[in-house]
């Protein structure tokens, strides 16, 4: 139903205002980060000149540029298990309805359900139970874990938008399994892929709790790094570590739904 | 079984299945059976050797006499979180609504644009948003310094590491969660029953209350339990903006593993934060799911 906006009936005292408010809310800390990490000054929130010397003082910390590449060593790791693992999962769920079929969504959804806290320490006591040494690689299986339900989402909601005709054209047209895949399926699923790929990309790249409970001492990622510097006190190089982190998430998160957009 | 094992789908859905069965379903079971194991002596826990410590040890600690008296503290905690939630999920659902239905009622192209808007910050660090706010409620930070500017001398703000930034942080973080679910049910409301609402007398108040509510309620129930639920485990904020002064349920559930070393009772309280959570959902899925296509 198309809304005729400009007639005054659907006009309620306060929704544009608190709209407003709303994106002010929301936009209001992300622009002042952003502003600050370019401040001159070194103590107060106030402004005195524009600078990118934290920049340069933040990509010259030898501790922060290993925490960063360690995080993304595992975001890189978890994005290739769970995707393949995703794109399998959401290709066997296209194929019709089966028995088990609700259980079996619930499961490849369940990381999102349970409260983070909840994972981090039951994985971190069954890497214990099992003998497991905590570092880079048990940062890399439970990131895996939740990245899973972060690429197959988006990958399943582009095969359900697909017609079923063109792979069974191509198996009527003499192609064989593999073929029909990657000729047909694959050039139409690729934009869903990439997108949740990306998604979980960045999904791992900003987990803190997780990390923070499974790595150990041997595997500080990015976000606990900051935590460790928010800890300490507010500086001027924090806020630059944090901008480039915010620019890095939402550069990602815009190309993932603009390759979600298009068209089959 | 056999059949299983030939059929193409089973190889497809297996691999993703199992992994998430063995590294998360699996540790949510031995996370049960290690809460009524016995805590080790040193930190970590005695295995095989059962104790019912960590439930009883939630509501009683032992005096000097060795009886049991009552011990409020980790209640306190979870009365804490289900308050601060509460007030969060309020707070959201007041800014929330009006936010939906302010989009629902632009253009096309401008709604996908306002939605993306209001998704990107979930899909940003949470420690980078939740320190955002540290520099802007700080003492002498911009909120300080705005109130100074108009005139009122707060004579340092001191909000930060109180409930209130606590709950400020977490109304940020969820915030988009509440807006989603209530565009969606706003986005499919047919405007005839409005239009006709009006047509029949209705002045705005009584149109938004007795039709344009009533429509939406799925989807502002969606959005109260997509805040509510993540609210209670909510790790970070209370972290950052409580500064460790005032516990949430996850955090005294991660200070087991760190000083505390009570690991039986870490894992009894993320038992019944779990627990908790599942409930909700499925009281949620009950009341809100059932319901017949037309009625929704």
């Amino acid at each position: 139903m198309k809304v005729d906006v400009s007639n005054p009936l659907w006009r309620f005292r306060g929704i544009t205002s608190t709209a407003m408010f709303f994106f002010a809310y929301l936009y209001l800390p992300i622009v002042i980060l952003l502003a600050l990490s370019f401040n001159e000054n070194k103590l107060a929130t106030i402004w005195t000149g524009f600078t990118t010397d934290w920049y340069v003082t933040a990509l010259s910390n030898d501790d922060m540029l290993r925490a960063a590449k360690n995080s993304i060593i595992v975001a890189v790791s978890a994005t290739i298990l769970a995707t393949i693992a995703a794109t399998f999962a959401a290709m066997g769920m296209a194929r019709g309805r089966f028995r088990g079929e609700v259980g079996v969504s619930a499961m490849l959804v369940l990381p999102l359900l349970v409260p983070e806290i909840v994972t981090a320490i039951a994985t971190l006591l069954f890497f214990v139970a099992l003998g497991i040494k905590l570092g880079l690689i048990t940062v890399i299986i439970a990131h895996t874990v939740f990245c899973i339900p972060f690429a197959y989402l988006p990958i399943r909601a582009r095969l359900e938008g697909m017609d079923p005709a063109l792979a069974e054209a191509a198996n009527d047209l003499y192609a064989n399994e593999w073929q029909a895949f990657r000729r047909v399926t694959m050039p139409l699923l690729w934009p869903g892929i990439l997108s949740g790929a990306m998604l979980s990309f960045i999904i791992s790249l900003d987990d803190f709790v997780i990390s923070y409970f499974v790595g150990g001492a041997g595997a500080t990622t990015l976000p606990i790094y900051i935590f460790g510097m928010i800890r300490i006190g507010i500086t001027p190089e924090v806020n630059a570590v944090s901008a480039m982190m915010l620019i890095v998430s939402i550069v990602f998160v815009s190309v993932s739904f603009l390759i979600d957009r298009i068209r089959y | 079984m056999k059949a299983m094992l030939r059929s193409k789908r089973f190889w497809l859905i297996a691999p993703a299945v199992l992994y998430i069965g063995f590294f998360m379903a699996v540790p949510l079971v031995q996370m049960a059976y290690v809460s009524i194991l016995e805590r080790g002596d040193y930190g970590g826990v005695n295995w095989g050797v059962f104790s019912m410590d960590a439930y009883v040890s939630f509501l009683f600690e032992r005096d000097l006499m060795d009886n049991l008296v009552l011990n409020t503290d980790y209640l306190q905690v979870f009365a804490r979180s289900f308050g601060l939630s509460a007030m969060t999920t309020v707070f959201a659902l007041i800014l929330g609504f009006p936010t939906a239905f302010y989009i629902s009622t632009q253009p096309q192209g401008r709604r996908n644009f306002l939605i993306f808007l209001v998704t990107i910050p979930f899909w940003t660090n949470i420690l980078v948003r939740n320190y955002a706010w540290m520099l802007l409620l700080r003492n002498g930070g911009l909120v300080d310094g705005m109130l100074g500017w108009i005139g009122i001398e707060t004579g340092g703000l001191d909000i930060l590491y109180t409930p209130y930034a606590v709950s400020i942080g977490l109304t940020y973080t969820y915030l988009p969660f509440m807006v989603l679910p209530i565009y969606a049910s706003l986005e499919k409301l047919d405007h005839r029953l409005v239009e006709a609402a009006f047509d029949l007398g209705a002045d705005k108040r009584r149109a938004m209350s007795r039709v344009i509510l009533p429509l939406a309620a799925p989807g502002i129930a969606a959005g109260c339990i997509l805040v509510f639920i993540p609210c209670l485990g909510a790790y970070v904020t209370p972290e950052l903006l409580g500064g460790g002064k005032f516990m949430m349920i996850a955090n005294l559930i991660g200070s087991q593993f760190g000083a505390a070393r009570n690991w039986p009772l870490g894992a009894g309280l993320g038992f019944v934060l779990l627990a908790l959570v599942l409930i909700a959902m499925m009281v949620y899925s009950l009341k809100f799911k059932s319901l017949p296509e037309e009625s929704r």
